[in-house]
């Protein structure tokens, strides 16, 4: 599937004065891979240092100075491939892309422009309509640049390189995208599978994952529209308003008789708009050309193999097999898979259990309440064997879901042993009958005229299992306490 | 006492070892001498402290029974390559004041190998240049005279002050640098041996680049056998270029003076330029006969695209070049010249701190790989050359050992001869020294003869691919034959 | 193909070098010349020809995944002409 033959959903399309538009988007990530040097140096490539102390010699482009490529980053790259399913290029090669910048200290970026080292690839986008494919365009490695600060000095710019060098992965999706929900779901979805293989941390605030957005409106069946680039957006709600905005601004322009402009825009998350970058004084002109300090990179298909047989289970089949062999739903399992420590947690506390019972508790509680705390799950103050434990209580009718609860609340802020703290703090439901229906006797006592009411209005039992539960302190079994009453009020 | 300065390498190697004199001796006899010839304008910088702390500590190792090869030799390192604390400008006023805090790969290993740093050498700046009249510093005199005249001559470039250096005995030897003539030009300007080894052979590393995939180090010498030396030590297989290459470094020296015979000895008759001095012809057909008297087999061969080198170079090296110098901005090191915002900063900058013909490389070459123009000039031109080195592969497989032909088209011409000519008429200097460059081949100037004006004329030697014993057992049995060159001390 | 003296301003400014109305009239001739010394290229049938990646037919040696560099900021930026602070200076860049 690709922008040519996706069919238009109306549902998708934006409503103008002139009739309904479709959103034509394109994204390029650029994700920061994770090693522990540059791409071309031997300087760290860990963010958060003093100024120029992450930064060698070829780094800072001192005279006489070689790149020398690191083989880390190579294979983040391919595994990266490999995940978005794509083509991995045995033969690719780094060009130079030549531009002044004080943040660029060579003068040119090295980066691959005619021959990548990953070509067309896939991710899949699980949309409330079903699942949408986005066609990947291609992949390359580049160098990322250093950084200006120019709040530091009246007249002046401080440069500090420690960026520059880093490895960056340019992941280039096709056109496919149609609209600001498809590229929350892209940019999420991406960002898992980077997560997942391990080859970028997704980490938006420190801009381990940025993207340029092309957004071109166009009626549908026309011909595709003049493109803006959105440069440079750092998180996926703006990214989602980015796009919204940009789709409007140029309906706008194109319904009152205008034409877009082709240009680079930036999005300014304050005032929610785009806005058009300083136009520059001359069209870019790169330049590239195969750096000649650098040969060919060229891959052993072994090499190739061996990194694909190491490949982690990505989220996709991960939640098919979720679904397949605990029996949830394919959005729990989506749910449970976006990151892959909360997947390996549920598989953890799922093996031999009920996975629904283990999913349900997952999503409702443990999900709820680290969100509340901002926490992740790799922070959670609940182990797996904790959460399993307090599952198999309420499987096996030793505590009802509501002391579930509870005692997922004691065991997250203090710990201890689930099947322990039952038994010291009373917790157990309780069973007998005997106790129940005195309980139960004695409610419909207290409230004569409920009861008299509750035979023609059967939904008032409901009022009865919960004082009886009340009065049982939450131990009574719900099942048990149901029935009573409604046999007790003659209903049924 | 004789003048240690008239000694070659070898033979001050084996009078160290001797303890004939030390180290600190030879040193203060080229130091003197430099300092007596000034007016040639070899060195940009003398490092006579450095010079004699390195000698003392070479004395040290002597007596200590642990020499390095190239113990207490007093050498001239070119410009282009950067020494820790010295200055390192490849004779550019952009590189104003630049003293790296690095040592370049090339140079480290002489100093590891026992030798000692008497200065920094003239040159072409940024090694763009065929005469060393483009430096920053002034053009560099040529020590060779014609008969009876006094005036002042070009070494050559761009490593015209190595050549220079080593001609007039004011060093042992001298590293340079070739990215299409610029070792064996001047080399055959001055009477000196020079050799550009296979690309690849010696570390790129710590070079200020020109065109990275021309560049190549190399050394300038008295003769064949101190070439041979000091290749040795300069190569080596470096992890920081990834364009150096994994082979094991032979005993050059065991090379020189080996049996020619059988060897095969290609002549290409493209070399036969129409117009070229007929005492270059003659110095040609008397190599021939050298070479065929010792022994070897002499053939006729055909390297078809030989014309089309240069051009094609004048696309290549300025491209990359455009390329390379765009890392002087005035940001991190050199010079700056202010301006009212960062584009003028820059533009100030690059006006100020470039000479004239590097600028006009830059701007072929940003012409020449912009939008629009890349494939008909990049493109064509790195298609020519793959046609160029496979006419060398093919007379290579067809058993031809190496190639002979004249280093230069004609002899060292006057300071300033040249200064109102085309630049293409420059150009056409490196018209035999380029195919071997843009074919990443090992290239010999060895000096065969002076002309009618006295003054030296060399012939070049092209080997296969890192088989540079060859060129050097060739270029002995020719200086066997003919002898080496020193010019009149006029200085 | 020649330049005019507009285009050697335009790849004079591509190339971050001030030309004078002087210096930019002699390297459009110059450049003419270059580039007229080149045109002989167009002779070469390329048809099928690989243009050359690199001189040395040998594998990209690459490095291992290991920090061996950096931790000197004094290093970096002691050549620089206007320096902070181990940040290096510029005129302001407005965005």
């Amino acid at each position: 599937m690709n922008m040519a033959v996706r069919t238009p959903d109306p549902k998708k399309l934006i409503k103008g004065a002139t009739g309904d538009w479709e959103v034509i988007i394109g994204l390029e990530v650029h994700a920061q891979v994770t090693s522990n040097a540059k791409l071309f140096s031997g300087a760290s490539a860990v963010f958060g240092a003093e100024p120029n102390m992450h930064v060698s010699l070829v780094d800072a482009a001192m005279p006489g100075m070689l790149p020398v490529i690191n083989e880390e980053c190579v294979a983040q790259a391919i595994r990266t491939g490999l995940g978005l399913k794509a083509a991995i290029n045995l033969y690719s090669v780094f060009d130079r892309k030549n531009y002044f910048y004080p943040d660029l200290p060579q003068g040119y970026q090295i980066s691959q422009y005619k021959q990548p080292i990953v070509g067309e690839g896939k991710v899949l986008l699980d949309m409330p309509e079903g699942v949408v494919e986005i066609g990947i365009e291609r992949l390359h490695l580049e160098q990322d640049a250093g950084k200006s600060i120019h709040d530091q000095h009246p007249t002046m710019s401080f440069v500090d390189l420690n960026r520059s060098g880093v490895a960056l992965m340019e992941i280039v999706s096709k056109p496919d995208l149609r609209s600001s929900e498809e590229v929350k779901a892209y940019l999420a979805k991406l960002r898992t599978i980077l997560r997942y293989l391990g080859t970028c941390d997704g980490n938006m605030e420190e801009g381990s994952m940025r993207a340029d957005i092309n957004v071109s409106v166009r009626k549908p069946g026309e011909p595709l529209g003049t493109r803006c680039e959105i440069k440079n957006v750092n998180s996926m709600r703006f990214a989602a308003q980015a796009v919204e905005f940009e789709a409007r601004r140029q309906i706008g322009i194109l319904e009152d008789g205008g034409k877009i402009d082709q240009e680079t825009r930036l999005y300014d998350p304050g005032k929610g708009e785009t806005r058009s970058m300083r136009s520059k004084e001359e069209a870019h002109d790169y330049r590239y050309f195969p750096d000649p300090d650098l040969l060919p990179l060229e891959l052993d298909p072994a090499w190739v193999e061996s990194l694909k047989a190491h490949l982690p289970e990505l989220p996709d089949e991960k939640k098919a097999r979720f679904v397949a062999d605990y029996g949830i739903t394919p959005y729990d399992a989506m749910v449970l898979t976006l990151e892959r420590a909360s997947a390996d947690y549920y598989e953890q506390v799922a093996k031999n259990r009920d996975g629904k019972a283990v999913a349900n508790f997952m999503l409702n509680e443990l999900f709820g309440r680290l969100n509340k705390d901002g926490k992740g799950i790799e922070a959670s103050p609940v182990s797996p064997d904790q959460l399993g434990a307090i599952v198999d209580l309420i499987g096996d009718g030793t505590i009802s879901g509501k002391i579930a609860k509870d005692l997922f609340e004691i065991v997250y802020t203090e710990g201890g042993d689930p099947k322990n703290l039952v038994e010291e703090r009373g917790l157990k439901q309780v069973t007998d009958t005997g106790a129940i229906e005195r309980a139960v006797d004695e409610v419909i006592a207290a409230n004569p005229d409920k009861a008299e009411q509750a035979k023609a209005k059967p939904t008032l039992s409901g009022w009865f299992v919960g004082q009886v539960m009340k009065a049982t302190g939450g131990k009574a079994n719900p099942q048990a306490v149901n029935d009573l009453v409604k046999r007790k009020l003659g209903i049924e | 006492m004789t003048d240690l300065t008239a000694l070659t390498l070898a033979e001050a190697r084996d009078a160290l070892k001797a303890k004939s004199f030390t180290a600190v001796e030879l040193t203060d006899a080229y130091l003197a001498a430099m300092e007596r010839a000034r007016v040639l304008n070899a060195y940009v910088t003398e490092t006579p402290e450095k010079a004699r702390d390195m000698a003392r500590a070479s004395d040290a190792r002597l007596a200590a029974g642990k020499a390095g090869p190239l113990e207490g030799l007093p050498l001239g390192i070119k410009d282009l390559y950067a020494t820790e604390g010295v200055h390192t400008q490849a004779c550019s006023h952009i590189l104003d004041g630049f003293k790296p805090t690095y040592e370049s790969t090339v140079s480290a290993n002489l100093w590891a190998d026992g030798a000692v740093m008497l200065g920094k050498l003239n040159m072409d700046e940024f090694a763009m240049g065929s005469s060393n009249e483009t430096s920053h510093y002034g053009s560099v005199v040529n020590p060779w005279r014609r008969n009876g005249s006094d005036v002042n001559l070009v070494p050559g470039g761009s490593s015209g002050g190595s050549a220079a250096a080593v001609a007039a005995r004011l060093c042992l030897g001298a590293t340079a640098t070739d990215t299409g003539g610029s070792i064996r030009q001047p080399a055959a300007f001055t009477g000196t041996t020079g050799i550009k080894p296979t690309y690849g052979r010696c570390s790129r590393w710590g070079l200020v680049a020109f065109a990275s995939s021309l560049d190549q180090a190399g050394p300038i010498a008295r003769d064949v056998r101190d070439a041979a030396i000091l290749l040795k030590s300069m190569a080596s297989v470096d992890p920081k270029d990834t364009t150096s290459v994994d082979l094991p470094v032979p005993d050059y020296e065991a090379a020189v003076g080996k049996s020619v015979k059988g060897f095969r000895i290609g002549i290409p008759k493209e070399y036969r330029l129409d117009g070229m001095p007929a005492e270059m012809d003659a110095l040609w057909k008397k190599g021939i006969e050298i070479l065929r008297d010792a022994g070897a087999e002499i053939v006729d061969i055909s390297l078809p695209h030989t014309k089309y080198a240069l051009p094609a170079y004048y696309i290549v090296a300025p491209a990359e070049a455009s390329s390379n110098l765009a890392r002087y901005d005035g940001v991190r090191y050199g010079l700056r010249v202010p301006g009212s915002d960062i584009v003028d900063m820059y533009e100030n900058t690059r006006a100020a701190g470039f000479g004239a013909e590097v600028k006009r490389r830059i701007l072929i070459g940003t012409y020449v790989l912009s939008a629009g123009y890349y494939d008909a000039y990049y493109l064509r031109a790195q298609k020519v050359r793959t046609l160029i080195k496979r006419d060398f592969e093919t007379v290579y497989a067809a058993g031809v050992d190496a190639i002979l032909t004249p280093a230069t088209p004609s002899a060292a011409f006057g300071i300033g001869e040249k200064a109102d000519a085309d630049p293409v008429e420059m150009y056409l200097n490196d018209v035999f020294t380029v195919t071997v460059n843009m074919a990443g081949l090992p290239g010999l100037a060895v000096p065969a003869g002076l002309n009618a004006e006295g003054l030296p004329l060399g012939l070049q030697l092209i080997g296969r691919p890192f088989d540079e014993e060859t060129l050097f057992t060739l270029g002995a049995a020719i200086e066997r034959a003919v002898g080496t060159f020193a010019p009149t001390q006029w200085w | 193909m020649s330049v005019d003296t507009a285009t050697v301003r335009r790849v004079a400014r591509l190339a971050r070098i001030k030309v004078t109305d002087d210096e930019a009239a002699r390297m459009t001739n110059e450049l003419n010349s270059i580039l007229g010394f080149v045109e002989q290229l167009n002779e070469v049938d390329v048809a099928g020809v690989e243009p050359m990646t690199s001189v040395v037919s040998v594998k990209m040696r690459r490095r291992q995944d290991v920090v061996t560099d950096g931790e000197n900021a004094e290093a970096v930026t002691v050549n620089a002409p206007v320096s902070e602070d181990h940040f290096f200076l510029v005129p302001k860049v407005v965005e």
